[in-house]
């Protein structure tokens, strides 16, 4: 069983489908536009904002408000490549075609994370160009100090969300139970936690609020989160990767169905 | 070449598959009979490695399946789920199985054709009837030219047209000697196609056995006797050294005596016949009988049991020490 066919099959399994275009294409209209429209508002409002909002003011960051609502949509397309097999019992014909389920499921892991890889790293320095029109001259220039890691790294961020999605719908196998816990989690409960100073010191080590902590570049006064952008970053990548094991761990036990 | 070995699949208390052992062999068509909820499809699942047995082997060609390099250039099997994405076309959903296993995207244009599903090779799956969606299924099968095919119950919803096909195929892959391994719940289904026959009920082994004997064994022909003089009939018999058995409403059945001889001696002593009728167990209702006690989901209709199922049962014990 060579990995190279495996990788092939699942390129021809992830391209012929509608779900690919659209949620992908979703997510990059959705960070896109909504950036561009946060970004304008924020230029109309800065200058009724007090002194401590306007040190904090980051444009960079700004530019990337859309990925709140943008990740949603990067949830979807990680969560269908996963349990679009299981939900249509295709799961059967891929493992009997593949019995070896390491090869299946990292193949299939592969294919899809780096579609989301070049669809999230275009979306980004789309986002951040496009926001900075919006900004006029407040805005921040890709050469300034930390602006082309926190674009990159914004990439990086919409790729490590599909890949976590990916990771919860190998363990969960439903579509509807994977989205059912994800969107909520990450649109509201997420936010909620992080927000509320009894949660805060814990809701900031959540995958989303740690991995969106590299797409700043200006820290807010009075800062006390305990790690820097890579250090964010590397807590969402260890949630990734507890995901993705999860989903192997199961997927090597259970009995394909 | 499939062999079994003590095969079993627990699920918590129920027991699916039960000590499993037998051989299906190339060359010919092997049947794999037994009611519904039997546990054949998840035989055919543990076949594939797709489920983990309890406990017990198998092997294909002598390997077990996740050691296959390429698997479905080995064994290609059609499910009972269809297994394909609503979305996706028959051609795509055919070249991705085939890029898994290294099998050349020509194969794909000629099992197409082979199924005659050409002219829909672009259409989605989701607009395809239940008898395309099978024809698409076995298509998946045959892509990798496999030297073992097995078929789950492969004429469900299929046309007679359909169901022809199917038959013919069985027999020709078998002919150019291939393994063929196929399920299904009807016995007239098997008898027209299977050489050899395995049956199972609640997941244990019933019979192992070839067509031939099989029929041999059991289209049992009897001559069933309908008389008001009872004693005076059995009387006549036997001292013709005929045994006659009490049949189902109070009729009688001789085996092995024709009509014509049971009416002269019943003619000899004066004995009134109702009736004097030649009869043939079907296949079918061999079957019946040899699974009645396994039959999960019975109708429970309160009629009385079979007359010969005492017999059958003994027959069902000697396959099993054979």
């Amino acid at each position: 069983m060579a990995t190279g066919q495996v990788v092939r099959s699942e390129w021809t399994k992830i391209r012929s489908v509608a779900s690919t275009v659209w949620t992908l294409s979703t997510a990059v209209v959705v960070t896109i536009a909504l950036g561009m429209l946060i970004s304008a508002l924020s230029k109309n409002e800065f200058d009724n904002l007090g002194e401590r909002e306007q040190l904090s003011f980051d444009p960079t960051f700004i530019s990337f408000a859309g990925t709140s609502l943008g990740q949603l949509a990067m949830i979807v397309f990680g969560v269908l490549v996963v349990s679009n097999e299981y939900s249509t019992g295709m799961i059967r014909a891929s493992l009997a075609a593949v019995p070896k389920r390491g090869v299946f499921l990292f193949s299939k892991l592969a294919v899809a994370t780096a579609l989301a890889f070049v669809v999230g790293m275009a979306t980004s320095f789309a986002t951040f160009f496009l926001g900075q029109l919006m900004l006029g001259d407040l805005r921040a220039s890709i050469g300034d100090d930390g602006v082309l890691r926190a674009v990159v790294g914004g990439g990086l961020y919409m790729t490590l969300i599909a890949l976590f999605s990916m990771g919860v719908a190998a363990m969960l196998r439903s579509p509807m139970l994977s989205l059912g816990i994800l969107m909520p989690f990450f649109f509201l409960i997420s936010n909620i936690l992080g927000n509320v100073s009894a949660t805060e010191k814990v809701g900031r080590f959540l995958p989303d609020q740690a991995g969106s902590r590299i797409m700043r570049v200006v820290t807010p006064v009075d800062d006390d989160t305990p790690y820097g952008p890579w250090g964010g970053l590397g807590i969402m990548a260890l949630w990734v990767i507890a995901a993705v094991a999860g989903g192997y761990v199961l997927l090597k036990r259970r009995d394909a169905q | 070449m499939i062999e079994l070995e003590g095969l079993t699949k627990r699920y918590g208390e129920k027991v699916a598959v039960d000590n499993l052992t037998f051989t299906v062999r190339p060359g010919i068509v092997t049947g794999f009979l037994g009611p519904n909820g039997a546990g054949k499809s998840t035989t055919m699942r543990m076949i594939l490695g797709l489920d983990h047995p309890t406990a017990g082997d198998v092997r294909v060609d002598g390997t077990h399946y996740d050691r296959l390099k390429d698997p479905l250039t080995d064994i290609g099997a059609l499910l009972e789920a269809k297994g394909v994405h609503p979305g996706r076309s028959a051609y795509n959903h055919l070249l991705w199985l085939a890029q898994s296993n290294g099998i050349p995207e020509r194969r794909v244009r000629e099992v197409l054709d082979e199924v005659g599903l050409t002219a829909v090779a672009r259409k989605k799956a989701k607009g395809f009837s239940l008898g395309m969606g099978q024809r698409l299924g076995i298509a998946a099968a045959l892509l990798g030219d496999p030297r073992i095919l097995m078929f789950d119950e492969p004429v469900n919803g299929l046309d007679p047209e359909g169901i022809h096909w199917i038959r013919t195929l069985m027999k020709s892959l078998a002919e150019q000697g291939r393994t063929v391994f196929v399920s299904s719940h009807l016995m007239s289904e098997m008898a027209l196609t299977a050489d050899h026959l395995v049956v199972i009920g609640q997941g244990r082994l019933l019979a192992d056995t070839s067509m031939a004997e099989f029929i041999r064994r059991n289209s049992r022909s009897y001559v069933r006797v309908r008389t008001p003089q009872r004693e005076a009939l059995l009387d006549a018999l036997h001292r013709a050294g005929v045994t006659a058995v009490d049949g189902a409403d109070g009729t009688l059945e001789v085996d092995g005596t024709p009509a014509e001889a049971i009416g002269e001696l019943a003619a000899r002593d004066g004995v009134v016949l109702h009736e004097l009728s030649p009869q043939q167990a079907s296949l079918e209702e061999a079957f019946m009988q040899l699974t009645a006690e396994s039959v999960e989901y019975h109708a429970h209709t309160g009629a009385p049991l079979p007359p010969q199922q005492q017999q059958q049962q003994q027959w069902g014990e000697s396959w099993r020490k054979g």
